[in-house]
């Protein structure tokens, strides 16, 4: 019996790891608020937010809340599930009784989604989907609206190609084995890194945290010594900040003796990029709001709008960082 | 010669000495151990720092498991503790004095304690069973960790905080002597007075005890409270370790390889007997076949087949029953005059 339950935990644990997006997290605090009332002609959308997980996530969160704002013309039901995937079709079942005009839904899991889709269809009321996707028929659901994360990837893999024209010894920070960011951020960067001189030497996975990037950062470093190594790619900012307390502590300086690259841009990764100590940082775009308003106005104006839209992604280097940094929103 | 091989630490001790040997020989470095400033620097001496917050769960689970419980909550023990200092830190106009991080340090210890003596009380006064009652803080508590933090990391910049995991106390990390002390001190309170024994009896019959006089009531209550402290002073040296107050990754599943380690170490899961020095080797086992995972170079989807494989057969070559038999193997095959061929092999 203890050894049911703590296998249960533990493969509870791994899998709620392997669902977040852009950066880490596992359950979060509670946030679930709703905000009743109905104005004359609004537009009532219920929001089922994952959860509050990580900083990405309130950042997202937060931009949702501005863009489906009264003054934008809209009356916001926002719902967080706290990473649980019942809960949250339960809010889906609940936004369809109260009859709102449409429905966005973060999925915290990708299957599972058929019957309460076909509801909200048959019920006529439009259903969009924001940052992540489901594994449901595309007639279920107006539109996707997210992230490319092998763009990201991509952009990163460019920027190392251009910038490191000599024999370059890399290694690789992975993010959370299995997981689709860490999946496709190695995707697109290998492809963009093919054919220049960089050399992937190693490559471990540090989880999204910073404790694993540090952690995995000092073995590479005893491993192939500080003069073995001449760049890392982190596959989030978490873990390019851990590397960076490894490098130090071995008496190297980040950002010049070990060059690195990193995807997200939260705000401690912007202030390292500042700072010196990371070179090179594409955006993991949390403000998905904007996009989404527009999404749901369209599809309630009858226009037909592309199944999957995908926002674009900033790349930052250290100047485009000092710059950025005052507004930055997250 | 037969002595050694029959004590119960020797197939643990086996087993890390031959996890050393098959790194250094893939890869020499891992022995390489330099003087840098007077610090030694190498890949042992990571091993050393690194296991520190392991360590120190895994001794009070230790002592929680003798007493026929279990102690889940502690990762989220850990992720309380953490997000409390870092906030009082955060918070302060003066993060860089010494005085702050104490008073940070002393918090988030209480805070720790109060959450091991709900723990006991809910063991060992309500009799609730230990699994439930600590699954109750290991789901609520990294709720409450997020909620200090307001779910989000947070990060400082104290010289001093950061001393407690990356300073240097003379040539090694500081964090190995809060390692050390918490061993000796453990060891010296459990075996040199007669605690041990009684949270040993404790454990292999409660009713038992309490009808020879033992106050189990209290020996529980005090494992529980133990080992939150413990795994307090862990949350603090992981956020140390690297300057921020992750609520959602520190000490992720650490119970479960706390328990693990006790495991390795030879202390059994039914309570009663247990082993601080098993624990110990049990500690470096985990700590250097995660470093083994990364000499090697074994890729990461991967790396959980390998750790379990590694485990498997530590755990095997344990078991009473699997050593009765190839001893039985051995026999018969000594009465065949071929005796020396299979004792090698087991």
């Amino acid at each position: 019996m203890k050894k049911t339950i703590i296998t249960g935990l533990a493969v509870a644990a791994v899998g709620m790891l392997a669902l977040t997006a852009c950066s880490s997290g596992a359950e979060g605090g509670s946030g679930a608020a709703s905000d009743g009332g109905s104005g004359g002609d609004l537009i009532t959308v219920g929001f089922a937010q994952t959860g509050s997980e990580s900083g990405w996530r309130s950042a997202n969160t937060e931009s949702m809340k501005t863009a489906f704002s009264t003054d934008n013309g809209f009356d916001l039901i926002f719902n967080a599930a706290d990473n649980d995937a019942a809960a949250q079709i339960a809010a889906v079942r609940s936004f369809i009784n109260q009859g709102v005009d449409a429905i966005v839904i973060a999925p915290i899991v990708e299957d599972g989604w058929d019957d309460v889709l076909q509801e909200a269809a048959d019920a006529g009321i439009p259903v969009i989907l924001e940052d992540r996707t489901v594994s449901a028929s595309e007639d279920l659901y107006s539109t996707w609206v997210g992230l490319d994360f092998q763009l990201e990837g991509q952009k990163a893999g460019e920027w190392a190609a251009e910038t490191f024209t000599g024999p370059t010894n890399m290694v690789v920070l992975e993010g959370t084995t299995g997981s689709a960011p860490a999946n496709d951020r190695a995707t697109g960067f290998d492809e963009a890194i093919a054919g220049s001189s960089i050399t992937k030497i190693d490559s471990q996975t540090g989880d999204f945290t910073r404790d694993g990037g540090k952690t995995v950062m000092e073995g590479f470093l005893q491993k192939y010594g500080v003069d073995g190594i001449d760049l890392v790619y982190a596959h989030n900012d978490d873990m390019a900040l851990g590397a960076i307390e490894a490098i130090e502590a071995a008496g190297a300086v980040p950002g010049e003796d070990i060059k690195i690259i990193s995807i997200d841009a939260v705000h401690d990764g912007m202030q390292a990029l500042a700072d010196g100590k990371i070179n090179y940082i594409v955006e993991c775009n949390p403000l998905l709001g904007d996009k989404a308003a527009a999404l749901v106005k369209a599809v309630l104006n009858g226009e037909s709008v592309d199944k999957r839209t995908i926002v674009e992604d900033q790349a930052f280097d250290q100047d485009a960082a000092i710059a950025a940094l005052p507004d930055r929103k997250y | 010669m037969r002595n050694i091989v029959r004590h119960r630490l020797f197939w643990p001790a086996l087993a890390l000495a031959t996890l050393i040997t098959v790194n250094s020989a893939a890869r020499p470095q891992f022995l390489r151990v330099t003087m840098r400033d007077g610090e030694l620097y190498g890949a042992l001496i990571d091993i050393l720092r690194n296991s520190a917050p392991l360590m120190l769960v895994a001794l009070g689970m230790t002592i929680v498991i003798a007493t026929r419980g279990i102690d889940l909550s502690v990762g989220a023990v850990m992720a309380v503790s953490g997000a409390v200092a870092l906030t009082i830190i955060d918070g302060s106009s003066d993060p860089n004095g010494v005085g702050t991080v104490l008073i940070a340090v002393v918090t988030a210890i209480a805070v720790a304690m109060v959450l091991g003596v709900w723990n006991g009380l809910l063991v060992s006064v309500f009799g609730i069973q230990p699994i439930i009652a600590t699954l109750v803080l290991m789901l609520a508590g990294r709720g409450a960790a997020l909620l200090v933090t307001d779910g989000f990391i947070t990060t400082v910049n104290s010289e001093p905080f950061a001393f407690i995991a990356s300073g240097y106390l003379t040539v090694l990390p500081f964090a190995f002597f809060i390692s050390v002390a918490a061993i000796a001190s453990i060891a010296i309170v459990e075996r040199r007075t007669a605690l041990g024994m009684l949270t040993e009896a404790v454990g292999i019959n409660p009713e038992a005890s309490r009808l020879a006089g033992v106050r189990s009531r209290g020996i529980i209550w005090g494992a529980y409270v133990l080992s939150a402290v413990l795994a307090g002073i862990a949350g603090i040296i992981y956020a140390s370790n690297i300057k921020a107050a992750d609520a959602n990754a520190a000490g992720l599943l650490i119970e479960l390889y706390a328990i693990l380690a006790v495991v390795l170490g030879g202390t059994s899961l039914q309570g009663g007997t247990f082993s601080l020095a098993g624990t110990v080797l049990g500690v470096l086992i985990i700590q250097t076949l995660n470093s083994t995972i990364l000499f090697m170079g074994i890729p990461s989807a991967q790396s959980p087949v390998f750790f379990a494989v590694v485990v498997v057969v530590v755990v095997v070559i344990q078991s009473q029953k699997v050593r009765s038999w190839i001893r039985a193997l051995g026999a018969s095959g000594r009465n065949r005059r071929s005796a020396a061929t299979t004792e090698v092999a087991s």
